[in-house]
């Protein structure tokens, strides 16, 4: 399902204008990433996306339905969010309300709602918990029950706003098997994240945001390696983009494999000479 | 004397079975700046908490052992002994926002003004730790309706403009910009240099690498390491506890497995020993 924006502007009540005219296309089935400084926009820009919030001016469109045109319920069939701040999105008493309580909204038969329910906790290692009161999980938990009550609803475009915000190794791991599932089911994933790393290794596309207005966007590589203005909206490239720039590599690398690939090159060479 | 010192300490919350800390002992002397590590759960807060009073004087639960906070024990002093020594930056900064004021500026002076300190002190202090934390535009702005990451500056800096002895902070800058967060290790530092000591629960390992004097690293509840950040970030103990590595270190690693990595260099954790020793390999060629 495609998503189009066009001249997207925004302010709050009160006056904050968070978004100065955003123009996006993001079509079935990619896999996106947005990073930029706090206060960038990027909440605001993808709480356009199932109507949580309407533009001041401009268009969001979610396949060939406009956002001002139809409730969030409606909205919540096509995109699930999952908000960067999981308390202001949990209410129900146990995990497995929570998990089933989208899909039932959506008026999925018992059945098919248990079992969407058993495979989002099972893809996000919460079988198990089904009984616990989320608040009774630590922070980390309660954003992977977030996550498994949007999964549950089984949209074609999932939004994750800073999933990866203080998990540990295995959650993170565990985050991008996640995406990488949902991008193998041929939905669409837009993920928000301070992560640059996590970004470079699980990524293609990236949009680098900053004053309300997208700065960059394009390949993860191409991106990443525009050290200057990145830093105008207080982002850096990766830890192995760095150390490649620093050994003045003839190409940005983004991962363990492009990084041993170019030193075992430049080895060889030096070898040789 | 060692600021913080804390001695087989175990500690259960209420209502459960097995101890959030276990055995832990550690001592933090006066202006060090001491990083947390360990995976979910493994205990990074319930430490946090410890050092800073709020268990057992906040939470319940069975405490036993010694924690001696700036010549405190913690068990026989209240909170209010405690607070005057010690600031603590919660996980979540919601948490950490007082609901009492209405704009962020008054939110940061409000911990001035309970302590009656003068007005153009209160004024000069607050107006240089918004400078410090990159919030100065948003004095006027109600402390709710901010971004996640500016939230938790505003957080930061309301403890950071009280100037504790004494500073804890419970992942500080889970939800900051990259270079955010390296400015907010930056101030840290400094802060520890002019005497503060430091102990930060966190998981960004390439900063706390560059910027802390010494790693704690915890597993379900107990010390598994502490020492030098060079030796306990380059640990192979640490993933097979959960822990995050460094890229610089986990390719490093790799690189020596192939003899591309000088032999008599130990592994890196920050860029410029990364540089140092893949540009040494390079030499070694031949
Ligand atoms: N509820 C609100 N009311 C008023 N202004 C707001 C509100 N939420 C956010 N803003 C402002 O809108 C702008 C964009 O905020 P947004 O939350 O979209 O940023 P972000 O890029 O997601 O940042 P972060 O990385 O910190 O989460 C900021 O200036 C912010 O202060
Ligand atoms: N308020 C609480 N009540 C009961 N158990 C808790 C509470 N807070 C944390 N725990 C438990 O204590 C252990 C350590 O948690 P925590 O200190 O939050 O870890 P970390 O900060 O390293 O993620 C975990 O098993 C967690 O479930
Ligand atoms: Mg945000
Ligand atoms: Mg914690």
């Amino acid at each position: 399902m495609r998503i189009e924006i066009q001249d997207l502007h925004f302010s709050y009540p009160g006056g904050v204008e968070a978004l100065k005219g955003v123009s996006l296309v993001v079509n079935t089935g990619e896999k996106v990433a947005i990073v930029g400084q706090n206060g960038a926009g990027k909440t605001t820009l993808v709480k356009h996306l199932n109507g949580l919030l309407l533009p001041t001016k401009g268009t969001v469109r979610i396949g060939d339905w406009d956002t001002k045109d139809y409730p969030v319920a409606r909205l919540s069939s096509r995109v699930g969010y999952v908000f960067q701040n999981p308390d202001e999105q949990l209410f129900n008493k146990t995990v497995y309300q929570e998990v089933a309580f989208g899909p039932r909204n959506l008026g999925y038969p018992a059945e098919k709602v248990a079992e969407l329910v058993k495979n989002a906790m099972a893809l996000t290692e919460l079988t198990g918990k089904e009984n616990v009161n989320p608040y009774d999980l630590m922070p980390t938990w309660r954003k992977m029950v977030a996550m498994a009550s949007i999964l549950a609803m089984d949209t074609p475009i999932v939004v994750l706003d800073e999933p990866t915000t203080g998990q540990d190794a295995a959650s993170i791991e565990r985050i991008a098997h996640c995406v990488q599932v949902l991008h193998q089911q041929g939905k669409t994933v837009i993920t928000i994240t301070h992560d640059v790393d996590f970004c470079a290794e699980n990524f293609e596309r990236i949009i680098v945001m900053g004053g309300g207005r997208i700065l960059l966007d394009g390949p993860a590589i191409e991106v990443l390696a525009q050290e200057e203005i990145l830093a105008t909206t207080y982002v850096e490239p990766p830890q192995l983009t760095r150390l490649g720039n620093r050994l003045d590599f003839p190409h940005p690398v983004r991962n363990e494999e492009e990084f041993l690939d170019m030193y075992r090159q430049l080895h060889r060479q030096r070898d040789r000479a | 004397m060692a600021m913080i010192d804390v001695q087989d300490l175990t500690y259960t919350y209420p209502a459960t079975d097995s101890p959030a800390l276990k055995n832990v002992s550690l001592k933090v002397e006066e202006g060090e700046f001491v990083a947390i590590i360990g995976a979910n759960g493994a205990g990074k807060s319930t430490l946090c908490y410890t050092i800073a009073g709020f268990i057992p004087h906040f939470f319940a639960g069975t405490l036993n052992g010694k924690v001696e906070v700036a010549g405190i024990e913690s068990q026989h002093s209240t909170l209010q002994e405690l607070v005057l020594n010690v600031g603590l930056v919660f996980q979540n900064p919601f948490n950490q926002i007082s609901g009492a004021k209405f704009t962020v500026y008054e939110e940061i002076a409000f911990g001035l003004e309970n302590l009656g300190i003068p007005r153009e002190e209160m004024i000069k202090r607050v107006d240089k730790v918004m400078a410090l934390t990159g919030i100065t535009d948003l004095a006027k702005r109600s402390p709710y309706a901010l971004s996640g990451g500016q939230q938790q500056r505003v957080a930061l800096a309301s403890i950071l403009v009280m100037e504790p002895k004494i500073l804890v902070l419970d992942e500080p800058t889970s939800q900051l910009d990259p270079i955010g967060t390296r400015e907010v290790f930056q101030v840290i530092k400094e802060m520890s240099n002019r005497g503060m000591t430091v102990v930060m629960a966190e998981h960004k390992v390439e900063w706390i690498a560059e910027f802390t004097d010494k790693v704690i690293a915890l597993s379900r509840g107990e010390v598994l390491l502490q020492g030098p950040p060079a030796e306990v970030l380059t640990s192979p103990l640490l993933p097979q506890h959960g822990i995050g590595i460094s890229r610089y270190t986990a390719v490093a690693r790799r690189a020596r497995e192939e003899n591309l990595w000088p032999a008599a260099l130990p592994l890196p954790v920050t860029l410029d020993d990364a540089v140092a020793g893949f540009v040494g390999g390079l030499e070694n060629a031949h």
